[in-house]
């Protein structure tokens, strides 16, 4: 690649990096481990197993209900976005749905980065006016009866959605549930 | 601020479009502003609040045509500028320590909440020049407490860097018709977490 070919905006970041590193500023060894830390190790897997569990133990589950950050951090789960954790629980009466309409608050701890559209105009604008019509944008309908409960993620609070569990999986193990769980079943415009 | 970043409601927008299989970063550039955001975040300089206004205090024509990555470069840009280079350098060893306790906002109740699970509350119609978290959408509004979630730094202060003047924070929860008239959805509501300072008794 020639220098020419770079963007205004690769540019500006190669710059200012190297600017950064070159005074002393930051250190590149920890910018790679950060990086690596949520390209590789914190996603919804996390989120997945805090679900599964949910499923499979009453107790968790009324305890991850009363202090989702304790109940989370009992399977070595925490950090950064995640340090005031709720969860909330889809019923057959109940979906929910987060958002963050100010900026792009997500549980970073359980799901890791934030998908582009969760931090879209399109989500933001209107996951609080027409949370169905958003449902319908990701294939989800939901019956006449199920009412929709909207979660904007406005202070340090980060929410968690706990999806219903699917029939027919009784016969599963734990780990096999966690596998079912998706991203978007946890921030309620999927179900599975 | 009445900004762009303050999208609740907002027409006009379009689908939401999710992508398949979605790459967390989509060009190599991100990556690198994700660390240095997250490395000079914890250098002393600034504190998430400022970060956020630095984000979103731009004319909105800007904010609405910048990438998220985009925006979150000329927050840094703006932070630098502004309050100089970091007084502390995060080291690759204390990485998994710093990003495992994160930043908690909570800080120890120096008086009583003014507020209980139950109360209807109506929220305030404010309209600063500066940070705040009490969208457009849910001012002057009538709710009700379902949550205190505890004694929390306020961003609206925190922000200007006079100190973090903690506040009570209120789960308030709203009916789809309370926020958007006949044309919100009756079965439908919305919760924020709402400041102390945003709230009086309704």
């Amino acid at each position: 690649m020639t220098h020419s070919d770079l963007s205004d905006v690769q540019i500006r970041v190669r710059a200012l990096e190297s600017a950064l590193v070159s005074g002393g500023h930051v250190d590149p060894a920890a910018l790679d481990a950060l990086v690596e830390t949520y390209e590789h190790q914190v996603g919804p897997h996390l989120g997945a197993r805090v679900v599964a569990r949910a499923w499979v133990d009453d107790d968790y589950r009324a305890r991850l209900a009363d202090d989702a950050t304790a109940a989370i951090a009992e399977l070595g789960i925490s950090g950064r976005q995640g340090e005031h954790m709720v969860a909330v629980f889809n019923t057959p009466e109940v979906h929910n749905l987060v958002v963050c309409t100010l900026c792009s608050c997500y549980p970073w701890s359980v799901l890791g980065l934030p998908p582009v559209w969760y931090k879209s105009a399109p989500y933001r604008s209107r996951a609080v006016s027409e949370p169905r019509a958003v449902l319908a944008d990701f294939g989800v309908t939901l019956g006449e009866d199920v009412s929709v409960r909207v979660w904007d993620s406005t202070a340090e609070v980060r929410y968690l959605v706990v999806p219903m569990r699917p029939p027919g999986t009784e016969a599963r193990s734990e780990d096999e549930l966690a596998a079912l769980v998706t991203r978007d079943s946890m921030i309620g415009v999927g179900v599975l | 601020m009445n900004g762009a970043h303050d999208m609740g409601g907002v027409h006009g927008f379009g689908p939401v479009v999710p992508e398949v299989d979605e790459p967390y970063f989509h060009a190599g550039w991100e990556r690198n502003v994700l660390g240095l955001v997250l490395a000079l975040g914890v250098g002393g300089k600034w504190n998430i609040d400022m970060s956020r206004h630095a984000r979103e205090n731009r004319p909105p024509g800007e904010y609405l045509s910048l990438s998220y990555y985009e925006i979150w470069l000329a927050g840094l840009e703006r932070l630098l500028e502004e309050r100089g280079l970091p007084t502390r350098v995060l080291t690759a060893e204390e990485v998994p320590g710093v990003l495992a306790r994160g930043g908690p906002a909570n800080r120890e109740p120096t008086r009583d909440a003014r507020f209980a699970v139950g109360d209807a509350v109506r929220t305030l119609n404010l309209n600063p020049h500066g940070h705040t978290r009490l969208p457009r959408y849910a001012r002057d509004k009538v709710g009700v407490v379902e949550r205190v979630h505890g004694f929390h730094v306020f961003p609206d202060v925190n922000a200007t860097g006079a100190g973090e003047d903690p506040q009570w924070l209120y789960l308030v929860r709203f009916t789809g018709t309370e926020l958007w008239g006949p044309d919100g959805d009756p079965t439908s509501s919305v919760s924020i977490d709402a400041f102390e300072p945003y709230l009086e008794p309704a």
